[in-house]
């Protein structure tokens, strides 16, 4: 038996060794991505509020994720008196786990993929990622306080609902391709040298909305609503449970910035990677790096201490080699077989950041949804509009192949049925404020709202 | 031999959590076993290299429907539903149908090989690498071989769906 145990184990490792490798490595850097991920978000904020933002930590507060990851982890750990303790310690994890594991069907250019060429791919992602509401239920529960089942009650009904919108704008886009693989997704988009928002926009806008109430981001941050529920299904939990769950917010917000990117912004591909005359675009991304180095260069004398200025010199030198990694592929011959995958990470990467930066820029500028006109525009708004694209896509698609249209010619097609989505979408809200209006606007059912 | 192991992984846990499900008092446990049993039968049919249903499995029971039971089981009092009576009182119904069942399954085992043609089927592998993609063999049998079945399977659930909703809904 012990044996048989040994032989399969070895069995396993021979076949699987580089995707484990990788997805260790995964493990390992994410945590360190996640926390600059909010450093960034930190300081975006600070800037768009006219404030410094953490400076303290390290040089402009570089150092300050490092600083927060030591403190959480040397936080006390508690567990209430009253709390299901199995189920408490379980539910970080689940949350955390199901993130991280849909992060194995993502590739990140045409050899970058953990799990390599899966048939189901794209459902792979949206199913595995979607486990982790019950993270937050579960701990929502377990807690035995009002407001931490408040915000798991919240979190349950939002992702419900939002999940059947979100799968729809999938499916619009998953028409063009009549592939789930991921990798074949972005080869479409490659071989119709265009890319699916352009074929697809109201499902872009749809998925956009539905993706960020389905990471809890505000303005659909009712889960964790600070100024109604403390902190929502996190508000008993401290310490490493705490900073598991934040773990997995970010990483679920990267999962679904990949998915988008995936199916909508062409994935690693460069922006008009199928047009000859626009392959001067190849040397933008080593042109930006060296930029900033340069920039990095100029701010040096103005720094006020040594260390400083030592370390701008450091960031400097550290984007020059990004960028001629970024440009050896483009003019040595040697390096042309990595020009697919350096390339294809700095795009993937880049619409990726983008994704989460307009995820950062709207938490910014909006204020927090009321949880009635959360499920409205869920229900109401959102579903039957991304019914009705996906519909007018498939008619769409049907005239394209009739008339025999491909890649831009597309347009000519999709742009009519795009409009009169959007002709729906006015309509349907204009029924809905009429109804809207014969409502006492007083008796509005605000069910969970607390 | 890595199958085998697998195989075996799988379906202990599954065996175990269903009935690990049915024995818990407290309602959240038992869910949480079901979501096991359930992860655990979606392995299994990724072993059979059955993609699309492990995935299906996945969204729909694991995603959706528990995540609807957890759910309700969050807004019923516990309290009060760990001082009523767990088991219904059709120990001897159930344990004749079990019986029976059992039986059926003894049956087929004893006969099988006994009359010709008739017992439990040998089906050779197909090999991996050979098999059509999972997801376009079920498409292709729901959208091209049965599709009235299909949709008249999708009305059908509609129709409950609406009667369900009408049924909920408050009179005013």
């Amino acid at each position: 038996m012990m044996e048989a145990l040994l032989h399969g184990t070895i069995d396993f490792l021979k076949l699987y060794w580089a995707p484990l490798l990788c997805g260790v490595a995964v493990v390992a850097v994410l945590p360190l991505i996640v926390g600059y991920i909010v450093l960034v978000e930190r300081k975006l904020m600070a800037d768009m509020q006219a404030r410094l933002g953490p400076m303290r930590v390290g040089p402009h507060g570089l150092l300050q994720p490092i600083a927060d990851a030591v403190k959480l982890l040397i936080k006390e750990d508690i567990i209430p008196d009253n709390a299901d303790k199995l189920v408490f310690w379980l539910a970080p994890v689940l949350s955390v786990g199901a993130a991280l594991l849909s992060l194995a069907g993502l590739a990140i250019g045409p050899a970058f993929q953990i799990a390599q060429d899966i048939n189901i791919g794209i459902l792979f992602v949206v199913g595995i990622s979607a486990l982790g509401i019950f993270g937050i239920v579960l701990g929502g529960w377990a807690s035995n306080s009002h407001y931490s089942l408040m915000g798991a009650l919240r979190s349950s009904a939002q992702l419900v609902s939002y999940e059947t919108a979100a799968g729809m704008a999938l499916v619009s886009a998953l028409l063009f391709t009549g592939t789930l693989n991921i990798k074949s997704i972005v080869e479409a988009q490659s071989k119709e040298g265009i890319w699916f928002v352009m074929l697809a926009p109201v499902a872009f806008f749809t998925y956009l909305v539905a993706s960020i109430a389905e990471t809890n981001r505000a303005p659909f941050d009712l889960p964790e609503a600070e100024s109604e529920l403390v902190a929502g299904y996190m508000t008993e939990f401290s310490g490493f449970r705490w900073s598991l769950y934040f773990l997995a917010e970010y990483a679920n917000m990267i999962v679904v910035a990949s998915v988008a990117t995936t199916l909508f912004l062409g994935g690693w591909l460069r922006p008009f990677a199928s047009v000859p005359w626009l392959n001067v675009l190849d040397f933008l991304p080593a042109l930006l790096t060296v930029a900033v180095a340069a920039y990095c260069i100029v701010r040096v004398p103005k720094q006020p201490t040594r260390v400083q200025q030592s370390f701008m010199m450091a960031v400097a030198g550290l984007c020059f080699v990004v960028g001629l990694a970024l440009v050896a592929p483009v003019v040595l011959p040697v390096a042309k077989p990595f020009y697919a995958g350096i390339h294809g990470g700095f795009w993937f990467i880049s619409k990726v950041s983008l994704y989460i930066y307009f995820f950062m820029w709207l938490r910014f500028t909006i204020p927090r949804y009321r949880f009635d006109q959360l499920m409205r525009l869920g229900w109401h708004f959102l579903i039957p509009l991304s019914i009705i694209n996906v519909l007018l896509v498939g008619v769409a698609l049907i005239a394209g192949s009739y008339f025999h249209l491909q890649g831009w010619g597309l347009l000519l097609v999709t742009t009519p049925a795009a409009v009169i989505t959007l002709v729906a979408a006015l309509l349907i809200l204009a029924v809905d404020k009429e109804r809207d209006a014969r409502h006492d606007p007083n008796a509005a059912s605000d069910f969970y709202a607390g | 031999m890595l199958d085998k192991i697998l195989f075996y992984f799988f379906a202990a846990v599954a065996v175990a959590s269903a009935v690990l499900m049915v024995t818990r008092r407290n309602v959240i446990h038992s869910a949480i076993f079901l979501i096991t049993a359930l992860l655990a039968t979606a392995g299994i049919f990724l072993q059979l290299r059955a993609e699309f249903l492990f995935i299906v499995q996945i969204i729909l029971y694991v995603g959706g429907i528990m995540v609807l039971f957890v759910f309700v089981i969050m807004l019923v009092n516990l309290d009060v539903a760990l001082q009523q009576i767990q088991f219904a009182r059709q120990k001897w119904v159930a344990l004749l149908v079990a019986l029976a069942l059992a039986g059926q399954v003894g049956l087929m085992f004893w006969s099988s090989g006994k009359m010709p043609g008739q017992g439990l089927p040998v089906l050779t592998a197909a090999v991996a690498s050979n098999l059509p993609p999972n997801s376009e063999t079920v498409a292709h049998s729901l959208f091209d071989a049965y599709l009235l079945p299909f949709e008249i399977a999708s009305v059908l659930l509609l129709v409950a769906m609406i009667g369900a909703v009408v049924m909920a809904k408050k009179r005013t």
